[in-house]
């Protein structure tokens, strides 16, 4: 296959009565990528999709697809195929018989469609299982199944609904890797929904951070963890602590921020922000509990914070110690283990150090529910 | 004690489980099984004058079914051409209201069984709300919309299609329709009701992967939807073969229907036996043409009851 067929969203809005479910989405899409909307249910995302798929016409803006508008384009006529939250395999048809759907409703013959339904399932891994019923199979049997009846279908984009939610943990991590190989294998275009910060992280090549119809950030997995563009993006995707407080000075790509509890810190600000955030300004400042490490108590400085320690945990791989925070949440610091002797420091004041580089600041605004 | 005998009186306990197992038990055998035994004993019997009951002329006898096939003995035909007539046309007819209500109902059920929202609930009730009048006063309700100088014909004369009223009772075609009625809601419900629970993503992931809507319903829905297909069936055919009201009704005067010939022999020739006769050869013939019609369309008889 080519190098695949890119989605473009423009100025996309979808409004159900005076719900305003997606608000002014750009978004372009390489042909041929792993791309998620990343966000928390009802945000959206489900709502796009659909969008892409046929399901649902914008309200205003434009789907195209390989640059073809998708205006009043039905879903059975359009090149995606969507695989359901639930899947949707057909319970009174063989494995076989679900797979090739889109070829018998195209009139291929049944001895194509057995051909081609033992070739899609020697490539999910399941040879042999085609005259089986969908009830007969596991949960990531079915998965699979859903995946080869999608793919029968030869599709240009394949849309993903959450479609992992349903299996239980270990076989979720497994699926990951699988849908990723997959994806490289055929090349096409996935589009895949996900409220799970690590199935986005793992699979894409470029996820976007969508809030309340909003879409905060459109970045590679790895800008989005270390330079969010938004308040939402810094504390919804993975672990993060928060400083509120309103910024002093503007220096160059650094913003010295005077903290509601932890004195004038320096940071960096986030990419996005940098030459609007002005002094003055409301900001937040993000820092990762594993980029925040221990320093001689009562170090002073712009990169130094005090506080009192609540409890700690030992995880394994690293000490966790909680510490009052900010707004009511508590700071977390991850120490790396390395075999060192770990003292209980509860009750007690203790210092953290930060490289300003790992800290970052922007415009203060929603959080992430916890 | 069968284990399913003992869950049930352990669940409900001895008191309640004798009281529901005892008024099922009335209900099946004391109302139904009992009262077909004694017509099917009837059947069996000559026609006598209450003192010769018992008396020696009192025998078991194929007279009566001989007779719907043969006449009466000495006849001036080999067959009795007349009431078998009836009865070939009662169960075609049948079918035929079957069909047409299936037509009929499928697409209403799967409107109200996919579609979301309040007026669902109101479209029901003007469903049902009709079935509060009773089916006399319904069926010459519409004899008088068929009639000659009714609504129907009114409009067909007055718009100019038709420059003479058309005869709807005399064709039949008020008699299909008032039967059709007469069940309408025994289709739609199990039909709406095994529809309703079919997964509104499975007709999309149909439609996704390229289906356009008949083949949707062909190769989705319907198979989904067989057993209330089925049962819906099943109830409006034994219904329809065994009407009485509505052919009384609305049927033309030349046509009867053949449970009308069996309301004669027990009133109008006072020949229980007979009568008896005739129904038991309806009902075994209705059985038999639905077994065999579950046969065909490969359903199972725990699915009618679904």
């Amino acid at each position: 296959m080519s190098a695949g067929v890119g989605v473009d969203l423009e100025n996309l809005w979808i409004r159900f009565g005076d719900f305003v479910a997606v608000r002014d989405a750009n978004v372009h899409i390489k042909g041929g990528d792993f791309f998620s909307f990343l966000g928390p249910s009802g945000c959206g995302k489900t709502t796009i999709l659909r969008a892409v798929s046929g399901f649902l016409e914008p309200s205003e803006g434009n789907v195209l697809i390989g640059g073809n508008n998708m205006k009043g384009i039905g879903p059975n006529k359009r090149p995606t195929a969507l695989i359901f939250q639930n899947l949707a395999l057909f319970p009174l048809m063989k494995v076989w018989e679900n797979i090739t759907f889109s070829m018998e409703i195209a009139g291929a013959s049944a001895k194509e469609r057995r051909k081609r339904a033992d070739e899609l399932l020697d490539m999910i891994a399941l040879p042999g299982q085609g005259d089986k019923l969908p009830s007969e199979l596991s949960g990531g049997q079915r998965q699979r199944v859903a995946i080869a009846r999608a793919l029968c279908a030869e599709p240009d984009v394949l849309l993903l609904d959450e479609p992992l939610s349903a299996l239980d943990l270990k076989l979720r991590q497994h699926m990951r890797t699988e849908l990723r190989e997959i994806q490289k294998r055929v090349g096409i275009t996935f589009i895949y929904i996900t409220h799970d910060q690590g199935e986005a992280l793992t699979m894409s090549d470029d996820i976007a951070v969508m809030r309340a119809g909003v879409i905060d950030q459109i970045a590679d997995g790895k800008t989005i963890y270390n330079d969010p563009a938004t308040a939402f993006a810094a504390s919804f995707v993975g672990e993060n602590n928060v400083f509120r407080g309103k910024v002093l000075e503007v220096k160059g790509d650094q913003a010295l921020i005077r903290t509601n509890r932890s004195g004038d810190l320096l940071s960096r600000i986030s990419t996005a922000n940098q030459g609007t955030m002005k002094a003055g300004d409301e900001a937040m400042m993000f820092i990762r509990p594993e980029a925040l490490s221990l320093a001689p108590t009562g170090t002073q400085g712009d990169h130094f914070v005090t506080a009192k320690v609540n409890h700690e945990e030992f995880e394994g791989n690293s000490f966790n110690i909680f510490m009052e925070g900010d707004g009511g949440k508590e700071l977390k610091v991850a120490i790396p283990n390395h075999g060192q002797s770990f003292d209980d420091h509860s009750g007690q004041d203790m210092t953290l150090e930060y490289d300003v580089n790992n800290a970052v600041a922007v415009p203060a605004g929603e959080l992430a529910a916890e | 004690m069968p284990s399913f005998l003992k869950e049930f009186f352990n669940r409900n306990g001895t008191l309640m489980g004798s009281l529901m197992l005892g008024l099922v038990l009335f209900w099946t055998v004391g109302l139904i099984i009992l009262p077909q035994l004694s017509m099917l004993d009837f059947s069996f019997r000559p026609n006598l004058p209450p003192p010769e009951i018992g008396g020696p002329k009192d025998i078991y006898t194929l007279e009566n079914y001989k007779y719907l096939i043969y006449g009466p003995e000495g006849g001036s035909q080999d067959y009795n051409a007349v009431d078998l007539k009836v009865f070939f046309r009662t169960l075609v007819a049948a079918v035929c209201v079957t069909l047409f209500n299936l037509i009929l109902c499928y697409p209403i059920a799967y409107y109200l069984g996919q579609t979301k929202g309040n007026h669902i609930r109101v479209f029901a009730l003007m469903l049902i709300i009709p079935y509060w009048i009773n089916e006399i006063l319904r069926a010459f309700a519409l004899r008088i919309i068929f009639g000659e100088s009714g609504v129907i014909n009114t409009l067909l004369v007055g718009s100019g299609i038709f420059d003479t009223p058309f005869d709807f009772i005399r064709n039949d075609i008020a008699l299909y329709a008032g039967l059709g009625y007469a069940y309408i809601l025994l289709m739609i419900f199990p039909i709406y009701n095994v529809i309703e629970s079919l997964d509104h993503n499975q007709i999309e992931a149909a439609r996704d992967l390229g289906a356009p809507w008949w083949r949707i319903h062909k190769r989705v829905v319907i198979p989904y939807a067989k057993p209330g297909i089925s049962s819906g069936c099943t109830m409006v055919f034994m219904l329809s073969a065994g009407a009485l009201a509505a052919p009384q009704i609305l049927g033309g005067p030349s046509s009867l229907w053949f449970t009308q010939l069996i309301y004669q022999q027990f009133n109008d020739n006072s020949d229980w036996p007979q009568g008896a006769a005739y129904a038991i050869v309806l009902l075994v013939t209705c059985i038999l043409l639905v077994l065999a019609l579950m046969r065909v369309f490969k359903v199972n008889m725990g699915d009618i009851g679904k």
